[in-house]
């Protein structure tokens, strides 16, 4: 039998397995080369917030999706090409996505009965037909790749097992025409690196025996090949959200000439930006895990006091914690910046999982009036870009500034263009204040920011605090009139923040239609691919999005005010919506998803469709 | 860490560290006195005016920096150990001292108070402790004693207080030391020891507060009572007190015990020895529980005084070695570190 070679556009793999099957690494890898051999892609690692779930459970299933293409794409995909499921639960949990006639790769050594009833199934679902529309592939992935190992001694019964992840690889790796030196390399680093050269063999072998097998066996009559996308010209890596944004925090840092200091503690999905800022002592970068989120608050602003880029992470319940922190960088106006890598709440909530509801949290959660601007990055490589700008604004007026993430960008990863450090823009700190009529609030008329007076300049010497603080001279005052002055300079600040805005880009009709879709944050990819695809149809829907919240661009209402209705799509119950209909009093119409995963773009065109 | 820079400029006096605000603690309050007693040590220290810091919590006590003619952090109450921690690992040259009161140390602030002690940073911590809430009007602290009468306890209080002393030994604080307000040449003693340390040095000092709890220290500070009560440690000295210095503390197994110098069975020599540098705390535990035994006097000066590494010259260090191992960061390597791809100019 010939095999057939189909060229396709674009392809959705979600690998699934247990726990502690490797899923996250295998999805990586696969990511990894896809992005190597030119694909545009977009990943949506999916795990459960439990370390070990009871194996072969539902609950216990942790996946790795990602959607890689040979044209511009914006989303992880919303369907399944193929499922690689290592277990009956794998199965169970994601046969849902896959498209009519997709494939199933099913690890047959794992259905069997106890497993099949744990994932609830009466039946062996590989043997009672109820997967007819699917192209499906059992394949004893466990005992196969006991065979493609057989020659390597020394290794246990769990020890091969463990290796079936690659097994697996290897086999979608051949099915997609993906070279494998790639993750050959890797794996020999990642084993050397930790001391196991035993596993090094193991794996690689498990890896080209999962392709072996598939050739050999004739198993698919058709492969694929999925050829390069045509990105803009330019050096290109892989990027998670998370560290682009550690690297936008370090980049501000080297452009500006700050100390860069992270607090942070620890807390999933916002950890890795710690770790990763860990990592870069080489560049003089001070890390502190705290005792706590308030802890890790008030030591950013201790540095932010002492003259430091001062920054600390985290997730929405230590956002809460921070709040009171906060505040006080809002009342001694010190430049500080507070990442929030969102997931589901109220409370722990879906630890894991990715929401975008903590936006009143970050514009209105703190006590009395206490203004802040607030940026949202929108896709793994724009976490980059917005936190550099996040720093520039907070250094520029003063002012504490609120970075959103989420865990879908956060953990996600895409390509990602690498900007020439030279090119980055230099942000400019403002000069020491001089000693001779120094006040510790006289404010620049430009920009509203009061002098960054840190300790060790002589002659400066002054008190700050969270009491309220006459008008220019920065002594305790309770005067009526002074506390409306300054209430009045701390909002006036943060409105002037809307200049650095560049002119809203509304994408489709500019001059306005029927329906703009307006979204902020990791909600761009599944908009601009609904917005791409309804155009195409023929249909008049335009999009734009938000960049800074709070405030709002100057020329957001003028925008707003030239379409027939406005859909604002948030992985929250409305909370964009509920700011745009208090401010430009109109009747916005939301879209909301809590289901701790981010919109599909079929779902937001569906919306759309139902609204022209 | 501190930088060992002395001030070049002319020798600086009390009044220079006074700062241009009207001290506005209740008239009488024990605040006054510790205030003026840093303000004399101050200049004694030889660090530049503008490298010292005063960070402070919230508490009549945390009003501390205002007054200060120095660089001032009015923070958040239970948080400036926290704000400190910040400032001093991005600045570790700052000569910086925390201000903080019972109820801003050991209640809502309990958690960053310990952790700084177990970190060590080079920080001064002063804790003012009056065993009363003072800006909030007077309800029971973490300090009070049991039983107290206040507002939120008209029954007495039902807790029992923190020793301070106790839960900073806890925490393994590198020095640990008390001193009152009233005394205020033994207070300028235990400050310049707590300057001259290097970590976190930890200082209780007690203080009244003459509106919502006067005169709780009174027989320590009371010229008829005081020597009766106060044990005044000294390193390498015997443990003597009392008006006629004819009492002492002597070990009885793991319990100390009051003893009599006149009574013809005891003398000098079986008495116990105080050394600050006691590694593993034995001594200065057990000087700790004096405030729980009745009939035993409290235990002030440097109870305790080890060295320890600083958290912040590690950090320093760790810095260093990462530098001298791959030279100092190359931001543009870092940003194309890993596997990367070239997409030429035709998008091939
Ligand atoms: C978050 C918060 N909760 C409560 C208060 C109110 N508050 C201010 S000072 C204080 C207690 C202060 O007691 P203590 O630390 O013993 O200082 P003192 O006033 O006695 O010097 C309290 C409860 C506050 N400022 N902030
Ligand atoms: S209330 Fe007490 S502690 Fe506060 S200022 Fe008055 S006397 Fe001092």
């Amino acid at each position: 039998m010939t095999q057939r070679l189909e060229v396709v556009n674009e392809v959705t793999i979600r690998f699934a397995g247990d726990s502690g099957d490797g899923m996250q690494i295998t999805g990586d890898q696969f990511t990894n080369t896809s992005a190597l051999v030119g694909n545009d892609l977009s990943t949506l690692p999916d795990f459960p917030a439990e370390i070990r779930a009871p194996a072969g459970t539902l609950a216990g299933v942790s996946s790795f999706q990602v959607h890689f293409s040979s044209f511009d794409i914006h989303t992880p995909g919303d369907s399944l090409d193929v499922l690689v499921a290592m277990n009956p639960a794998a199965l169970k949990v994601n046969l849902g996505f896959v498209k009519p006639n997709g494939i199933i790769i099913a690890n047959t050594a794992q259905f069997v009965s106890k497993n099949l009833r744990l994932a609830g199934y009466a039946e062996d679902p590989l043997q009672d037909g109820s997967l007819a529309s699917y192209q499906v592939f059992p394949v004893n992935i466990t005992e196969l790749t006991a065979h493609a190992l057989a020659d390597i001694p020394d290794l246990t019964a769990r020890e091969i097992e463990r290796c079936k992840n690659f097994f697996a690889l290897g086999i979608v790796f051949w099915l997609f025409h993906r070279p494998m030196e790639h993750t050959i390399r890797w794996i020999e680093d990642y084993f050397t690196k930790r001391r196991r050269p035993k596993y090094v063999a193991a794996n690689v072998s498990a890896l080209k025996g999962g392709a072996a097998f598939a050739e050999a066996t004739e198993l698919f009559a058709t492969t694929y090949e999925v050829r390069p996308a045509p990105l803009q010209a330019g050096l290109y890596r892989n990027l998670t959200g998370n560290t682009g944004l550690a690297l936008g925090l370090l980049a501000a840092a080297t452009r500006s000439g700050l100390q860069l200091f992270y607090a942070g503690y620890p807390i999933t999905p916002a950890s890795a930006i710690l770790h990763d800022l860990s990592g870069y002592k080489r560049f003089g970068v001070r890390t502190f895990q705290a005792e706590d989120e308030i802890a890790a608050a008030g030591a950013a602003l201790g540095a932010a006091y002492g003259g430091a880029l001062a920054v600390t992470g985290t997730s929405g319940p230590g956002i809460a914690l921070k709040q009171e922190t906060i505040s006080l960088a809002v009342s001694v106006e010190l430049p500080m910046v507070i990442c929030n890598v969102q997931r589901g709440g109220p409370s722990t909530g879906l630890p894991t999982k990715t929401e975008q509801s903590d936006l009143f949290q970050a514009i209105v959660g703190r006590h009395g009036e206490a203004p802040l601007p607030v940026i949202a990055a929108s896709r793994p490589s724009d976490c980059f870009d917005a936190a550099f700008e996040a720093c520039r604004v907070a250094i520029k007026y003063m002012t504490p500034v609120i970075l959103l993430s989420d865990g879908y960008i956060g953990q996600g990863s895409e390509p990602w263009r690498i900007p020439s450090v030279p090119d980055l823009p230099k942000i400019d700190v403002p000069e020491r204040p001089a000693a001779e009529g120094f006040a510790p609030y006289l404010r620049d008329p430009d920009t509203y920011a009061r002098p960054w007076a840190v300790p060790g300049s002589p002659g400066l010497e002054h008190r700050v605090g969270g009491l309220e603080k006459s008008d220019v001279n920065g002594h305790v005052s309770y005067a009526p009139d002074n506390h409306e002055t300054m209430t009045l300079n701390r909002s006036k600040k943060v409105a002037l923040v809307a200049r650095e805005m560049p002119p809203l880009e509304v994408h489709g009709d500019p001059d306005g239609g029927k329906l703009l879709v307006l979204g902020w944050g990791s909600t761009y990819g599944a908009i601009r691919t609904a917005v791409e695809r309804c155009r195409e149809a023929g249909q008049s829907v335009s999009r734009a999005h938000l960049r800074w919240l709070n405030p709002l661009p100057e020329d957001l209402g003028d925008t707003l005010a030239k379409f027939e209705r406005v859909l604002i799509p948030e992985l929250n119950l409305g909370q964009l919506l509920t700011f745009v209909r208090a401010k430009y009093l109109i009747p916005a119409i939301g879209l909301h998803k809590v289901q701790g995963v981010p919109f599909t773009a079929s779902e937001i065109q569906s919306a759309i469709e139902e609204l022209l | 860490m501190r930088s060992a820079v002395a001030s070049a400029g002319p020798a600086l006096t009390r009044d220079d560290f006074q700062s241009d605000q009207d001290v506005r603690w209740c008239p009488g309050c024990g605040d006054y006195s510790i205030l003026a007693q840093v303000q004399r040590v101050l200049p004694e220290l030889g660090v530049p005016k503008e490298n010292i810091v005063f960070i402070s919590g919230i508490g009549c006590s945390s009003r501390f920096p205002y007054y200060m003619n120095t660089f001032g952090f009015h923070t958040i109450h239970g948080r400036a150990p926290a704000i400190a921690t910040g400032l001093k690992l991005a600045r570790p040259e700052l000569d910086v001292w925390v201000v903080t009161g019972d109820g801003d140390a050991l209640s809502i602030g309990g958690n960053h108070f310990v952790h700084l002690l177990r970190r060590n940073l080079d920080i001064r911590v002063l804790l003012f402790n009056n065993q009363i809430y003072g800006l909030t009007k007077g309800q029971y602290s973490p300090t009070s004693e049991q039983g107290k009468v206040t507002y939120s306890s008209p029954m007495g209080s039902i807790e029992t207080p923190f020793n301070p002393m106790r839960v900073a030994l806890g925490a393994n604080a590198s020095l640990v030391a008390r001193s009152l307000d009233r005394d205020t040449k033994h207070l300028q003693m235990v400050l310049k020891r707590a300057h001259e340390h290097q970590g976190t040095a930890f200082v209780e000092i007690y203080q009244d507060c003459i509106v919502f709890n006067k005169d709780t220290f009174a027989p320590l500070t009371d010229r008829e009572t005081k020597d009766d009560n106060v044990l005044y440690l000294e390193h390498g000295e015997p443990m003597v007190f009392g008006k006629e210095r004819d009492k002492g503390i002597r070990l009885d197994g793991l319990q100390p015990r009051v003893i009599s110098l006149t009574d013809g069975q005891h003398s000098v020599a079986d008495l116990l020895i105080h050394d600050e540098h006691d590694r593993y705390g034995t001594l200065s535990d057990i000087l700790a529980t004096f405030q729980e035994r009745v009939g035993f006097p409290r235990p002030v000066g440097i109870v305790r005084n080890i060295e320890r590494v600083c958290y912040e010259d590690v950090m320093l260090e760790q810095i260093d070695k990462a530098m001298a191992r791959s030279g100092p960061g190359d931001l543009a390597a870092l940003l194309a570190e890993g596997d990367t791809w070239t997409v030429g100019p035709n998008g091939s």
